[in-house]
């Protein structure tokens, strides 16, 4: 059994998750497909820790899922925020920002 | 090559008249044409000193030169800015500062009524100076500022009266005619320099054995161009009678004896060159032969008094560049011909001057009529100028047309055939219309306007016209006793060729000369004098009158070959200025707007366009790398 | 094709089944979250491929990450997302056609385009050949491991990755804080509302819970003291469905008035 096996398999989830960034309108679907990337490399550091032998891409994972539960608290929050006032959750509707 | 430190007073004297006039405005209208006419004076006096002393000296020594200043200094190419005062120069500048002056004390009655006057002296000024520069100059680029001088003084004056939008064109087509020429007389000054190092007459005389036939018969034939151009001649021929819309004492000094004569001098002045050149020699004659044909049938049809003796100046100085196209042998007659030819023509044309000053300024001969018993002085000066282009003994035509038309004679087989027939013609044509100018003019019935009341001109008219009737009669005796000026200009030609052979002997040639233009003379008589002179010009005329009236058809034929191509070319151009090269520049900005639109459609606002954007922004940096890893 | 299958049939290991079964399901999985149109669906898959993470974790003997992946990721993090969807609304769902022009193909074709890379940049890549394995650096047990450097290495990392979290969390409280629209009312303001109401019946309030009960289900009515049934005791919608428990069933026959005294 080939360790890069999960390399692979990580590549495909993100890949997966980036598409469904840009594809999906629900902010929270949105979000869904990021966490999806994070654990994509999660994968990839944990897998890279078994090659390497060492378990310093254990801690690397270890301190992004840290990261990742502070980003969805916050993000979460303000799509909550949001929601209140605009009751919408579609990304699509925070256009200003064009020509 | 003596030096003399007096040349420049020649040309200073008229040209700070022409400053002073011009810089000092109104404050100068009481005195300015006085100071004028004193300042053309002195500078004749200084002529006139410069001659008595050329005469005492021997005959090499006789050429004077004097250097101004160091003009350009450019690598191997250098100039001085020089006066030359030889044996040629000399007649020139006596017959211009000479002619010039009575010229000007003729329009300080001629001009009195008009309020511009001093602006008119000024521009007098300007021209004898600019002349005598042409004339002086000891080297082609000298020249070509004496060049250029005359053009413009000639600009100046003839559209003198520019409210008129007919003058101001006149005056407008004279410069751009003139400026084809000038091209000639830069391309022979490149080619000059080109070919020889050198552009100052000693300079170029003395290379002009290493250089090679065609870099000569190119240089002459350029050379032709351009005295073509000044002086009027075929093909540059169709300003001269537009430019009589001047006032008639600049049609008088500019347009009959000196500035259309520059060319001839040019061509004299450049004698090395075009006898080494057989071929551009032989087209200076074929020119002179053709313009003197094109003017002499140009002055049968014109009513118009000023444009009849314009055509005739085309025609003589015809009779001009065909005797200096001659060779060495032609040289000296031709400029005889100029000499008399100023005296003669200049006195007719303030004649001219005169009889419309009496008739309320009428150009039309159909409208003068018996004037002779109204204005006695004119009519004999006149006269006298008529005869002596007649080429009448004792009168100056007579000799020097007559050497003109012995010498074409001479020049020896088909050539000298034809040639002479030629000029023989143009004289029986000569006598026609000048005939018929007197006729028309000074006899017969009276057709006047109503409000017309000819009467005598003031002295200050008649005097120059009578001084130059004195000149009339007698220069041509002067200049040919003893061959006077032939042996006079002697030095300056090379005569190595010369193999007199008499095809005619001269007594034959001027007993064929009084023939024709007695022929012409009765021909003229018969037509005007016997018959009612309609005072409005007749329609139902032969085709040969009415292509004489539109002057030979040459402004139909510059319009349609020269100036309808040239519009058609700058309505081309500047439509594809504005589509090709505006439309490029108009392209390119609206290729920066479009793209920046298109570009534009990429700031949507949309989050996921731009999440899109960084994944292609990813996949592109790993592509790179795919690359180098590769 | 055959040949494959037998290969990896003989040779197959414990894990090499289980990541051939899982792998191609959490792929599987994933995809369909991005497919599916109800939000709470993909909330759901995404829980699922998530517990499949937690299971390559522990079979690459990560152990400590595997359980903390199921805690955090699977237990937290996905419920929180579950509790938003229902705050947003359940029943929420995009309509599949898409409104920027274009941007289907492009992130498809980018998607391919990455995918496509990365796969062929990891079959150059000469590393995983020969995978070292994690037996010697578990060799005090996997948490151990990871607090040894995690102490000493990251200390620095970890210090600051907490103090991220409590910022988090306190961004977390501002942010879902709500502002005041009216104003706070004073003592004197309620106790007015309170007497002023519609009849002086409700001054008092209503009795806590349990002082009429008769019964701790919730379809069993409160009696008042007269014996009628307290009418807001029981949620108004099962009254309505007729789901409301006879009282007299659970009423007392008889009531023990005496009271025994204190010895």
């Amino acid at each position: 059994m080939d360790a890069s096996n999960y390399l692979y398999i990580s590549a495909l989830l993100f890949t997966i998750g980036a598409v469904g960034v840009v594809v999906r309108r629900n902010a929270i679907v949105v979000f869904m497909c990021i966490e999806l990337m994070l654990n994509a490399a999660n994968l990839s550091f944990v897998t890279f820790s078994r090659i390497n032998g060492d378990l310093d891409g254990q801690v690397m994972a270890f301190f992004t899922m840290v990261v990742a539960a502070c980003e969805v608290v916050v993000g979460l929050a303000i799509i909550v925020t949001i929601y209140r006032s605009r009751r919408s959750a579609s990304v699509d509707d925070a256009s200003l920002l064009k020509r | 090559m003596t030096t003399s430190t007096s040349l420049v007073y020649l040309i200073a004297l008229p040209l700070a008249g022409a400053a002073l006039l011009l810089l000092g405005g109104r404050r100068t209208n009481k005195w300015g044409h006085l100071l004028a006419t004193a300042l053309s004076a002195s500078s004749f006096g200084v002529g006139l000193y410069e001659l008595s002393q050329m005469v005492g000296r021997s005959e090499e020594a006789r050429p004077v030169s004097q250097k101004l200043f160091e003009w350009i200094n450019v690598g191997t190419f250098n100039v001085d800015a020089g006066l030359l005062l030889d044996q040629l120069s000399i007649c020139f500048v006596l017959l211009i500062t000479g002619v010039g002056t009575l010229i000007h004390i003729y329009s300080i009655s001629y001009m009195s009524h008009d309020h511009d006057r001093r602006r008119f002296f000024a521009y007098l000024n300007l021209f004898i100076a600019a002349m005598l520069l042409l004339v002086l100059g000891d080297s082609y680029l000298s020249l070509y500022v004496g060049w250029e001088g005359v053009g413009l003084a000639s600009y100046l004056l003839i559209g003198f009266w520019n409210h008129k939008p007919a003058y101001a064109t006149a005056s407008k087509k004279a410069f751009v005619m003139n400026r084809v020429g000038d091209m000639g007389l830069s391309f022979a000054i490149m080619i000059a320099f080109a070919t020889m190092g050198t552009v100052s007459f000693a300079g170029v005389a003395e290379q002009v054995d290493n250089t090679s036939e065609a870099a000569l018969t190119g240089m002459g034939i350029m050379l032709l161009i351009a005295a073509a151009g000044k002086s009027a001649q075929f093909p540059l021929q169709a300003w001269l009678g537009d430019a009589m819309a001047g006032p008639t004492p600049v049609s008088a000094l500019i347009h009959a004896a000196t500035m259309v004569t520059a060319g001839v001098y040019l061509i004299t002045r450049s004698n090395f060159v075009f006898d080494a050149a057989p071929t551009a020699q032989l087209l200076v004659v074929i020119v002179g032969a053709i313009t003197l044909m094109f003017g002499a049938l140009i002055g049968t049809a014109k009513d118009d008094i000023k444009k009849a003796l314009a055509a005739s100046t085309m025609s003589q100085i015809g009779y001009m560049t065909l005797a200096a196209g001659l060779g060495p042998v032609g040289y000296a007659f031709a400029i005889m011909h100029l000499l008399t030819h100023g005296f003669f023509k200049a006195g007719m044309f303030l004649g001219a001057g005169s009889v419309m000053h009496g008739m309320n300024d009428e150009v039309n001969m159909r409208k003068y009529g018996a004037l002779r018993k109204f204005m006695p002085i004119t009519f004999v000066t006149f006269g006298l100028g008529y005869l002596a282009i007649l080429g009448v003994p004792p009168f100056a035509g007579f000799y020097s047309k007559d050497m003109i038309i012995e010498t074409a004679f001479n020049a020896g087989g088909v050539k000298g055939i034809i040639l002479g027939s030629v000029t023989l013609l143009g004289a029986g044509i000569t006598a026609f219309y000048m005939t018929r100018v007197m006729i028309l003019t000074f006899t017969g019935t009276k057709r006047w306007d109503e409000d017309a009341h000819p009467h005598e001109s003031p002295w200050l008219m008649w005097l120059p016209m009578a001084i130059l009737a004195i000149g009339s009669v007698s220069s041509g005796y002067l200049l040919s006793r003893g061959d006077a000026l032939e042996h006079w200009l002697h030095p300056l030609f090379d005569h190595h060729e010369e193999h007199e052979h008499h095809l005619l002997e001269p007594i034959v040639v001027s007993g064929l000369a009084l023939t024709m233009v007695a022929i012409g003379v009765a021909i003229a008589f018969v037509k005007y004098s016997r018959q009612e002179v309609a005072s409005i010009a007749p329609e139902d005329v032969s085709v040969f009158t009415k292509i004489a009236r539109q002057d030979l058809m040459q402004d139909r034929f510059n319009e349609a070959v020269f100036m309808r191509p040239g519009q058609a070319l700058t309505t081309t151009l500047v439509a594809a200025d504005d589509a090709v090269v505006d439309g490029t520049v108009r392209g390119i900005g609206q290729v920066a707007m479009g793209s920046g639109s298109a570009l534009r459609g990429v700031q949507n606002g949309f989050v996921r366009s731009y999440a899109a954007l960084i994944l292609v922004g990813a996949v592109a940096l790993i592509a790179a790398i795919w690359v180098v890893v590769q | 094709m055959l040949q494959l299958a037998l290969e990896v049939g003989q040779t197959a290991k414990p894990e090499a089944v289980m990541f051939w079964i899982l792998g191609p399901l959490a792929v599987v999985s994933s995809l369909a979250m991005l497919l599916v149109k109800k939000a709470v669906h993909s909330a759901i898959l995404m829980a699922f491929v998530m517990v499949i993470l937690a299971i390559f974790y522990i079979a690459q003997d990560a152990a400590f990450l595997g359980i903390v992946q199921v805690v955090v990721y699977t237990g937290a993090v996905m419920m929180l997302f579950l509790f938003i969807l229902m705050l947003v609304g359940v029943d929420s769902s995009d309509s599949l056609t898409e409104t920027i022009r274009g941007l289907r193909p492009i992130a498809i074709t980018a998607a391919i385009g990455f995918g496509g890379l990365m796969v062929s940049l990891l079959g150059r890549a000469s590393i995983g050949r020969d995978a070292v394995g994690l037996a010697q650096a578990n060799v005090d047990g996997n948490v151990q491991g990871i607090a040894v450097l995690l102490f000493s290495t990251y200390v620095f990392a970890f210090e600051v990755v907490s103090a991220l979290l409590i910022t988090a969390a306190m961004g977390a409280m501002v942010l879902a804080h709500h502002q005041r629209t009216t104003v706070r009312p004073t003592q004197r303001q309620l106790s007015i509302n309170r007497f002023r109401g519609e009849s002086l019946g409700t001054a008092a309030g209503l009795p806590g819970p349990g002082v009429y009960a008769r019964h701790n289900a919730v379809d069993v009515p409160a009696l008042l003291p007269d014996g009628t049934p307290a009418p807001t005791s029981v949620n108004a919608t099962l009254s309505a469905r007729g789901d409301m428990l006879d009282y007299k069933k659970f009423d007392l026959s008889e009531v023990n008035t005496k009271v025994e005294e204190e010895k």
